[in-house]
């Protein structure tokens, strides 16, 4: 009996000491932004968020324009998720952060067809697909469950640019060798390649515009990504 | 007063006020969006009309180009008869007007018939000349297919087209979008020489340049290629009455 | 028939894994092992056989515009497909809860092997894939629609048992270490990809 009381006082002291506000962007708050974009990258080392990460990368402007509403989607799920954190009834916790999600993915796609119909035609089913998302989910229930509303903002900007880089990067190889150009929201597609190149005999490689290079080229960086970085390689 | 959140009490008020959080938010959303999403519609609508005749518009002037080259539509019944003709503005809300009719929801009813459907048609000014744009609906490989094909005054020659879809396969079937395929349409007649209906049959392969009707197929994309085909060939056949009564085209 | 002609399309042509990437995740995560695989490739067929054809019931009568006219015909005008996520996730994630439900019960052993993966279907891209391409594709009766459910389920299946099989064996080869485990995958499952396109222009 003793012995409890004397654990409770100490606590009490322990929680008692005054805990200093944590700076806005703090070594570990800083670590949250860059983790993802190398050794915990959401697609490579993670493996979430695949499928959107290979279907809309045919050209740079989906790609963007995905991550973009990939961000949103992430960064204010991660914020609401955390402020409803402590009201959350445990036993629809899932259903509450699926209607959380679902909902911000039905104002990406009401905005995206309201200001940009020709890309959210291309995006088509892709869009709603952002709700099965595995990095969204992932991170509501890793992180934003767990922890305060800026650390969790964070935690969203940091996956969805980990996230974006690597369908930046595939995209921009898929188009330029695919279509020899470089598309961007807005602007369209610019010819990259001269045409000498092409008068030359020079083809663009119409594979790359297919499903499976994207698979291949994903290949290719986790092999780059793995051979700097030799902590991930799996083992046997 | 310490609420216990495991509760059921608890768990369904949380539910419901989620509930109906949630519904005004995207309710309130999809209302205020709804009229630009509805301009985009029509704008996509009038850039495919003006592309089957040549003329390029963006989402910026759709509506002025729109406009000053389509002078009248007629909406038409299966026997050729003009039923309802508007000029001018088109209201988003008049289920009357030629351009709010809504073929492809016609064409997948299943209860709707053949003689009970409605069939617009757009004349445009071009030179002097009248071209008439008829809109076409069928189906593609996975998904609907459609389009617009533009005729010249002596409903025959074939003034322009352009096809459309969303579902067909990239680089295969959804290649009818691109100009390689609907180029060669220009020029190709669709009554033979006894004033039968032909159509332009798109054929497997490469077509002869000199048949006036036929044009390429897709390579790998034949079942969409065929969509196109069969779609013409009805829908020509439906406007047929028409086309007889106000050219002169006749059997001999 | 056209019925056979969509299901067959939709096990090779546009297979839900090297067409569309949809169900990635669980792919690459469950494939190490070809009886998992089995276990969650049937699961997967079940799943979407069930729940396209009731998300196509959803779409024409409730969701479409206009397809409220059987409550009342002044509700011509109403259209609530913005909607459509939501709806379509809360019956997936009710079905998957009712199946977890019934396999407990009716088979506790595939239960106990399934474990966690079970669950997991609800978030699987290839079955919400399966409801939205439906509705995009505005298939003319439900006939169609739970062919097409279960012709994705079986193509799913067939990829993630392939891949199985294939990893299996490769513990034995010299992968390069960078290349070990997902890098290789993703390789492989793109050739496989590559080679599932020869069935395109498959016309019955």
């Amino acid at each position: 009996m003793s012995t409890e009381t004397a654990v409770a006082a100490n606590e009490q002291e322990v929680v008692k000491e005054a805990v200093p506000r944590e700076p806005l962007f703090s070594a570990k708050n800083k670590r949250l932004l860059t983790d993802p974009l190398n050794d915990d990258n959401p697609i490579t080392v993670q493996v979430l968020g695949i499928c959107s990460a290979l279907a809309i990368t045919v050209q740079v402007q989906q790609a963007v324009v995905m991550c973009m509403s990939v961000l949103f989607v992430m960064v204010f799920g991660n914020m609401i998720i955390s402020a409803m954190r402590n009201v959350i009834p445990s036993r629809i916790r899932i259903i509450v952060q699926l209607v959380v999600v679902a909902a911000l993915v039905i104002l990406v796609d009401q905005i995206l067809k309201a200001f940009l119909p020709d890309i959210a035609e291309k995006l088509s089913v892709f869009i709603g697909l952002i709700i099965t998302n595995c990095i969204i989910m992932g991170r509501f229930e890793a992180f934003a469950m767990g922890n305060k509303v800026w650390p969790s903002a964070l935690d969203g900007v940091g996956n969805a640019i980990g996230y974006a880089w690597i369908l930046v990067a595939v995209a921009v190889v898929r188009e330029i060798f695919g279509s020899g150009s470089i598309s961007f929201p807005g602007i369209g597609q610019i010819k990259f390649l001269p045409q000498s190149f092409f008068e030359a005999g020079y083809m663009n490689n119409n594979m790359m515009i297919l499903p499976p290079m994207a698979l291949i080229t994903v290949g290719v960086i986790i092999w780059i990504q793995r051979s700097k970085n030799q902590k991930l390689i799996e083992e046997n | 007063m310490a609420v216990n959140k495991n509760s059921n009490a608890f768990t369904f008020v949380f539910a419901i006020i989620m509930v109906v959080v949630v519904g005004a938010v995207l309710s309130f959303a999809a209302i205020s969006l709804k009229p630009l999403q509805v301009k985009n519609n029509i704008d996509k609508k009038m850039i495919n009309i003006l592309t089957s005749i040549g003329v390029e518009a963006d989402r910026t002037n759709a509506k002025e180009i729109f406009y000053a080259n389509i002078t009248a539509r007629y909406i038409l019944n299966s026997n050729g008869e003009i039923i309802s003709t508007r000029e001018g503005e088109v209201e988003s809300t008049d289920r009357e007007d030629p351009f709010n009719v809504d073929i492809k929801k016609e064409f997948r009813d299943p209860t709707l018939t053949v003689e009970e459907r409605n069939y617009p048609l757009y004349v445009a000014s071009i030179d002097g000349e009248d071209v008439a744009i008829i809109p076409l609906v069928g189906k593609g490989l996975w998904g609907p297919i459609w389009g617009y094909v533009a005729l010249e005054s002596d409903f025959n020659t074939i003034y322009g087209a352009n096809f459309d879809h969303t579902t067909e396969t990239p680089g295969l079937g959804a290649e009818i979008r691109e100009s390689w395929f609907s180029k060669p349409f220009v020029g190709k007649t669709i009554y033979d020489d006894a004033g039968d209906l032909v159509s332009v049959s798109v054929v497997k392969g490469t077509a002869d340049p000199d048949n006036p009707h036929a044009v390429d197929g897709i390579t790998g994309g034949t079942i969409t290629s065929h969509g196109v085909d069969e779609m013409l060939e009805r829908t020509f056949g439906v406007y047929d009455a028409y086309f007889k009564n106000n050219s002169q085209i006749s059997q001999k | 028939m056209e019925a056979v002609n969509i299901f067959v399309k939709s096990i090779f042509i546009d297979n839900m894994i090297f067409a569309y990437f949809l169900g990635m995740c669980s792919y690459l995560a469950v494939s190490k092992t070809v009886k998992t695989a089995v276990g969650l490739g049937a699961a997967v067929i079940f799943v979407l056989g069930i729940t396209v054809p009731i998300n196509y019931l959803l779409e024409n009568f409730v969701l479409m515009e206009g397809a409220l006219t059987w409550v009342d015909p002044s509700f011509a005008t109403v259209d609530l497909s913005f909607l459509s996520f939501i709806m379509f996730i809360a019956v997936i994630a009710s079905m998957v809860q009712l199946v977890e439900m019934i396999v407990e019960k009716f088979a506790p052993a595939l239960y106990g092997a399934l474990g966690i993966f079970l669950p997991l279907i609800a978030v699987n891209c290839s079955i919400l894939g399966g409801a939205l391409f439906m509705q995009e594709r505005q298939y003319t009766n439900i006939g169609d629609a739970t062919v097409f459910g279960l012709g994705s389920g079986v193509g799913w299946f067939l990829a993630i048992v392939a891949i199985a099989a294939i990893r299996e064996k490769i513990r034995y080869s010299n992968v390069p270490a960078p290349l070990r485990g997902l890098g290789i995958t993703f390789i492989i499952t793109g050739l496989m990809g590559l080679g599932f396109m020869a069935f395109m222009g498959i016309e019955l």
